[in-house]
């Protein structure tokens, strides 16, 4: 089906379920209970769960396949989301006007990047994206462009926004005044019940999201499985054997740099598509970084890793980061009174605003003791279960196997 | 027919001559072999004739085409194969990838963006590169990642990888360097049956001597980048100069 093979199929049928239940999954523990704060079904984090799984899906395209490290993936985040609010501004509230518009602009300074940066290989590479990304960064927040053509563009500073004043050509008079898709506002819920103390949110914009995440992981699905993917995979192992086998290796690289541009620029208007505005801090060079820490995560190169380590980070900066002090108390009461303090002084460094430090931690021993990521850890554990039936054994196809590159290639 | 026409080549690398006034044709269907001691420049020629380097003088022809200038993507497209002295293959990928990938080379051209296609449903590709596998009796060893193959086998399969283009011209870079004994006589006895079986030419550089004298039917002996004496191999044996470039004039 799809074009598929039975088992991707099936695992493509898993990943949609999950993605469509994502509310009712997210919420394990009804209101009220003391590990609610640990609930994650809320609107605005469950559409981050899904654009920045895009992101990390498309950077996997790029970094996973062809090994090519980029830093500056963030860039073109920022290029999709001003191309979605400029639409706002000229048009309407409509998304549907701004995303292609975002995928196409994103291509296009993906293509300008890529012609430079792919000239170089390695950690070279990885400094001149992040170069380019930060002279992006560093015109959209003077809003040197602007400055130029006598308008603002990138709106500097302060982000670029809808103001009363904006054209919005398009604007009926019975419209929203938020984003929506012909009608269908983003931030409204279109369900949201409560079964036995349980609430559940069913989202328009995480749905709309939704869908655009399982296209983007389809499209992904296929590139992996194609003639296509296999030479991407192919430069990364060797570029000397693929070019002595009468195959141009920069077009692949280009082209796979594109896309995964194009995935970043869909994220990045997807954020606008969520809360209309653009931020040049959306292009920092931290944001680049993080993709690479999501990728790696999860497990680059894998279908699935992206996806799992870009829902880890983003619940770990915003649930993780909301334990606080008082939070620790609650927990460690039932101890003695010195020992409860020492407990939570121990702990106090890790949470609330320590998230990155017990994020840090479980980076390093990701990375050094499941250099395949979080994936790898998973089959490690189903393997440990399946093992009385070892016949099976490895699965090539859906757990490559995995070299720790982080460190040890020599191109690093 | 001369498939490889080599002509006052000259290649300077500052103050070393690396080739001088290099002249080489090797005939079509024939197993050439380039010979000499350390130094002599064989790699130095190998490189010109893929495109790595760019000789300062001379012409190459392959086939009646300038090699000259063109890329080793372009140079492998018009049918020149190289073989390398450590193996060059897809580590990460299973042993039938690292097939495929040349049938499609062969198939698309340097480029293709046949990213909506599906590697399995390729039947031809598939079938053609299992039928390769099969003729360099690897068939078992198909899904195995190629970077756990011993040394022997992933030589074998590197000359599979280069044996699917299906190219005119096979270069090798000293094959058997490295090997142990059993490992070498395979190595020979693969190349004499490829050489029966297909229509191909195979230039080899080589240090082993054993090696070269149960292949080739002509051998040029290279010293100080400049080629002494081309004859068949039952000359090359005796002759004064090769012992002289080979054992140096003082024997």
């Amino acid at each position: 089906m799809f074009g598929l093979s039975k088992t991707d199929t099936r695992f493509l049928l898993i990943v949609i379920c999950l993605t469509l239940a994502t509310p009712i999954l997210l919420q394990p523990f009804p209101e009220g209970s003391g590990l609610a704060q640990f609930n994650a079904g809320y609107p605005d984090l469950m559409q981050r769960f899904a654009i920045f799984g895009i992101f990390a899906i498309g950077f996997n395209i790029l970094f996973g396949l062809t090994g090519y490290l980029s830093f500056g993936h963030a860039a073109f985040l920022g290029v999709g989301s001003y191309s979605v609010v400029w639409m706002y501004k000229l048009l309407d509230y409509n998304v549907l006007w701004g995303l292609p518009l975002a995928i196409v602009v994103s291509g296009v300074f993906a293509l300008l990047i890529g012609i430079v940066s792919l000239r170089r290989t390695g950690i070279y590479f990885s400094i001149l994206t992040l170069a380019f990304a930060q002279m992006m960064f560093v015109i959209s927040y003077s809003d040197l462009l602007g400055r130029f053509v006598g308008t603002s563009i990138t709106n500097g500073e302060t982000g670029l926004q809808v103001y009363t004043s904006d054209p919005q050509v398009l604007l009926g008079a019975t419209e929203p005044n938020v984003p929506h898709l012909f009608g269908i506002v983003m931030r409204e819920n279109f369900w949201q019940p409560n079964i036995g103390g349980w609430e559940f949110t069913f989202n328009n914009g995480y749905y709309f999201c939704a869908v655009i995440a399982i296209l983007a992981f389809y499209l992904s699905l296929r590139i992996f499985r194609s003639p296509f993917g296999m030479m991407l995979r192919a430069i990364k192992t060797n570029q000397t054997r693929l070019n002595y086998t009468g195959l141009n290796t920069r077009p692949y690289t280009m082209a796979a740099f594109v896309i995964s541009g194009m995935y970043a620029g869909l994220a990045g208007g997807l954020l606008a598509a969520m809360d209309p505005l653009a931020g040049a801090e959306r292009m920092q060079w931290t944001a680049s970084g993080e993709v690479v820490l999501m990728t790696i995560l999860g497990g680059a190169g894998t279908l699935m890793g992206p996806v799992l380590g870009a829902g880890f980070i983003k619940y770990f900066e915003n649930i993780f980061s909301k334990i606080n002090d008082n939070v620790l108390h609650g927990w460690f009461a039932w101890m003695p009174d010195g020992l409860e303090d020492f407990i939570v002084t121990i702990l106090h460094p890790f949470v609330g605003k320590g998230w990155h430090l017990t994020l840090g931690i479980l980076f390093m021993l990701v990375v050094i003791f499941l250099p395949g990521g979080l994936v790898e850890g998973g089959s490690r554990i189903m393997h440990f279960i399946k093992r009385d039936r070892k016949a099976k054994g490895r699965d090539p196809e859906h757990h490559p196997e995995h070299i720790a590159y982080v460190a040890e290639k020599e191109e690093f | 027919m001369s498939i490889l026409e080599v002509k006052n080549v000259n290649k300077r690398f500052g103050g070393l001559q690396a080739l001088g006034d290099v002249n080489l044709s090797v005939q079509e269907h024939s197993v050439h072999a380039i010979i000499g001691p350390n130094g002599a420049g064989k790699s130095t020629l190998l490189n010109v004739l893929v495109g790595k380097l760019i000789p300062d003088t001379g012409s190459v022809m392959f086939d009646g085409q300038s090699v000259l200038g063109r890329k080793p993507h372009e140079i492998n497209q018009m049918g020149i194969s190289r073989v390398f002295q450590t193996p060059e293959i897809f580590g990460d990928l299973t042993v039938k990838e690292n097939v495929l990938i040349p049938c499609f080379a062969k198939r698309d051209g340097a480029f293709r963006m046949h990213a909506f296609e599906t590697v399995a449903n390729e039947k031809a590709i598939n079938e053609q590169a299992e039928a390769m596998l099969e003729d360099v009796n690897m068939l078992d060893k198909l899904d195995m990642p190629a970077e756990s193959l011993s040394r022997g086998d992933k030589r074998r399969l590197e000359i599979a990888m280069c044996l699917s283009q299906q190219p005119r011209l096979l270069l090798l870079d000293e094959p058997t360097a490295g090997m142990a004994r059993a490992d070498t006589n395979n190595t020979i006895d693969l190349l004499k049956e490829i050489h029966e079986k297909r229509d191909i030419t195979i230039a080899i550089i080589e240090h082993d001597m054993h090696v070269v004298f149960s292949l080739a039917q002509r051998i040029t002996v290279l010293a100080q980048g400049t080629p002494l004496v081309e004859d068949t191999p039952d000359n090359i044996k005796g002759h004064p100069k090769v012992r002289e470039a080979y054992l140096g004039e003082a024997h």
